[in-house]
């Protein structure tokens, strides 16, 4: 039988280390939503959408009230919109109309977040997916609720390289066309290389062609606790890397098991089957609740410091480790998150400049995701912008994971200046970029042939 | 099917917490299975099994209701599902 101790354990997880699970997301296939005309489309987009989602908030709600336990949001990820729209869709706008939709079947149900307006153009880019990616500007500007991300690259295909400059320039127009919320278009879009098909997290969600009808997907965070575990454990001693470990997965699979909970109530209140648990350790803006500060907990002074990368790359072992146990099926992006603007952590690293961008992208290689909520001067080219993409994109492509790169070029902001996003987004000091361009490089067109998969080293 | 509960109870201690916290129990007609408790620095940490199955009232009103008697009392009383601990502690 449960004991004192264990009870005022997890509440205390609760309570003091921010433990809670980041996001019940539910994964709704809209194949079957596909018409000639762009009406119907979205007549029968709104109606599955409000259908199967329609006590999604309310379930979540009940289960976080029920266990105690915070459930910070509730969300929405689709099929690809290229895939759906691409019978009735004939110019972007009829692309904007679609992502309206999308925006009023999200307020309808609740959810503050809908992700899916997206396209996947690893190869090569239909007709359909250039007038969506084309759209996506002037969908992310009309819109509130809606996240938009494009797969540029696998390790499967190579990295198109056509797409990557394309991102280039509708990055910079998302960040012009939302200059006046400073950008904050640019925190809703975001370029991927060898993309899950069951990503709870945003912004880079979308339910893919390879997934059930609907699915209940659950993120876990808890950076917090295993801060708070890291303390405890060099309370007396500083301990060695076995004891560190231990700790991390311990804490780690603890974190999981209420996510794993919260993932079967969730499925069997809506009769929704279950997905998958995203294992992340996921820092919110809130004091304590960063992936900076394990770093500083494993003996780094500060992200970015010498050692930032290996002290990354065990963590997100050891969380992998740990969590895979405590869940029945494991998927997503499954790993330590570091974005910049939602870190307090990584934001004191920077002003204290011992985070570069370029170090950032050193530490891609070892967890999960890639270059996230990362601030840059407004008059960065595009052209620089597509480098850092494809960039990214590479290392995702030889190293057989995800990565992706949700950069800000803050219209009028230049490195000094900061940009408040709000909420989760946090906010984030504008951070210098390499002043040396290769426009000769990205505009070569074409694609970057896939790697081999021997002789590695 | 028993449904089980969590009542956790802390804060300073004071005369009679375990016994409004249980005659609202017996009031509400729930069983307790298990009672624990220590004081720590003066500060009280209880905790009780419980089973809601034969209850009238909903789980939200237990938990309302039950906070509101911690309120009055000056301690601060959670009712969870017992779920999330038997999830995070036993394999």
């Amino acid at each position: 039988m449960i004991n004192l101790a264990e009870v005022f354990e997890t509440n205390k997880m609760i309570e003091q280390d921010n433990l809670d699970v980041r996001t019940i997301t539910m994964g709704i296939s809209l194949m079957d939503c596909g018409d000639a005309d762009v009406d119907v489309c979205c007549q029968k987009i709104y109606d599955k959408i409000t259908r199967l989602a329609k006590n999604l908030v309310e379930t979540g709600e009940e289960i976080s009230r029920q266990f105690a336990i915070p459930i910070v949001n509730k969300r929405i990820s689709i099929t690809p919109i290229s895939i759906v729209g691409s019978s009735c869709c004939k110019t972007p706008d009829d692309y904007v109309q679609i992502c309206k939709t999308l925006d009023c079947a999200a307020k309808t149900v609740g959810v503050n977040f809908l992700g899916g307006y997206s396209a996947i153009v690893s190869k090569g880019m239909t007709h359909s997916d250039e007038l969506l990616i084309r759209s996506i500007p002037q969908a992310l500007a009309e819109t509130e609720r809606i996240c938009s991300s494009v797969v540029v690259g696998s390790t499967k295909t190579g990295i198109n390289m056509d797409a990557v400059r394309l991102m280039g320039d509708i990055v910079k127009e998302t960040a012009q066309q939302t200059a006046a919320q400073d950008s904050l278009g640019c925190a809703k879009l975001v370029v991927l290389c060898n993309a899950p098909d069951d990503n709870p997290f945003m912004a880079g969600a979308f339910h893919g062609v390879s997934e059930a009808d609907a699915i209940i997907n659950v993120g876990v965070s808890g950076p917090g606790v295993v801060k708070h575990a890291l303390q405890h454990m060099d309370e007396e001693q500083v301990a060695d890397f076995e004891t560190l470990c231990e700790t991390i997965k311990k804490t780690a699979f603890k974190i999981t098991r209420v996510g794993q909970l919260v993932a079967q109530e969730a499925s069997k209140r809506l009769g929704v089957p279950f997905g998958i648990i995203d294992l992340s350790l996921a820092p919110t803006p809130a004091i304590g609740d960063s992936v900076a500060d394990i770093m500083q907990c494993i003996g780094v002074e500060r992200a970015g410091a010498p050692g930032t990368t290996a002290a990354l790359a065990l963590l997100n072992d050891q969380v992998k480790k740990g969590g895979v146990m405590a869940s029945s099926y494991v998927g997503g992006l499954s790993g330590a998150f570091i974005p910049v603007s939602e870190d307090q952590g990584m934001i004191d690293a920077v002003e204290a400049g011992a985070l570069t961008i370029e170090k950032l992208e050193a530490m891609t290689c070892v967890c999960s995701v890639g270059l996230d909520m990362i601030a840059i001067p407004g008059d960065t080219p595009a052209t620089t912008i597509a480098g850092i993409i494809a960039d990214e994109s590479a290392i995702g492509m030889v190293n057989q994971k995800t990565t992706a790169v949700r950069i800000i070029p803050v219209e009028g902001k230049n490195v000094g200046d900061t940009v408040e996003f709000g909420g989760l987004l946090g906010y984030a000091p504008i951070m210098p970029v390499n002043q040396f361009v290769c426009d000769r490089f990205v505009n070569r067109g074409g694609r970057i042939p896939a790697p081999i998969h021997s002789f590695k080293n | 099917m028993k449904q089980r509960a969590i009542i956790t109870v802390v804060g300073k201690d004071t005369v009679g917490i375990i016994a409004k916290v249980c005659t609202y129990l017996a009031d509400s007609n729930i069983n307790i299975l298990d009672i624990s408790q220590t004081i720590v620095q003066e500060f009280f940490n209880m905790m009780m099994i419980v089973d809601l199955s034969k209850s009238e009232k909903s789980f939200d009103r237990i938990a309302d209701e039950i906070a509101a008697v911690g309120q009055n009392t000056g301690v601060q009383i959670k009712c969870q599902l017992e779920g999330i601990f038997d999830k995070m502690h036993r394999i």
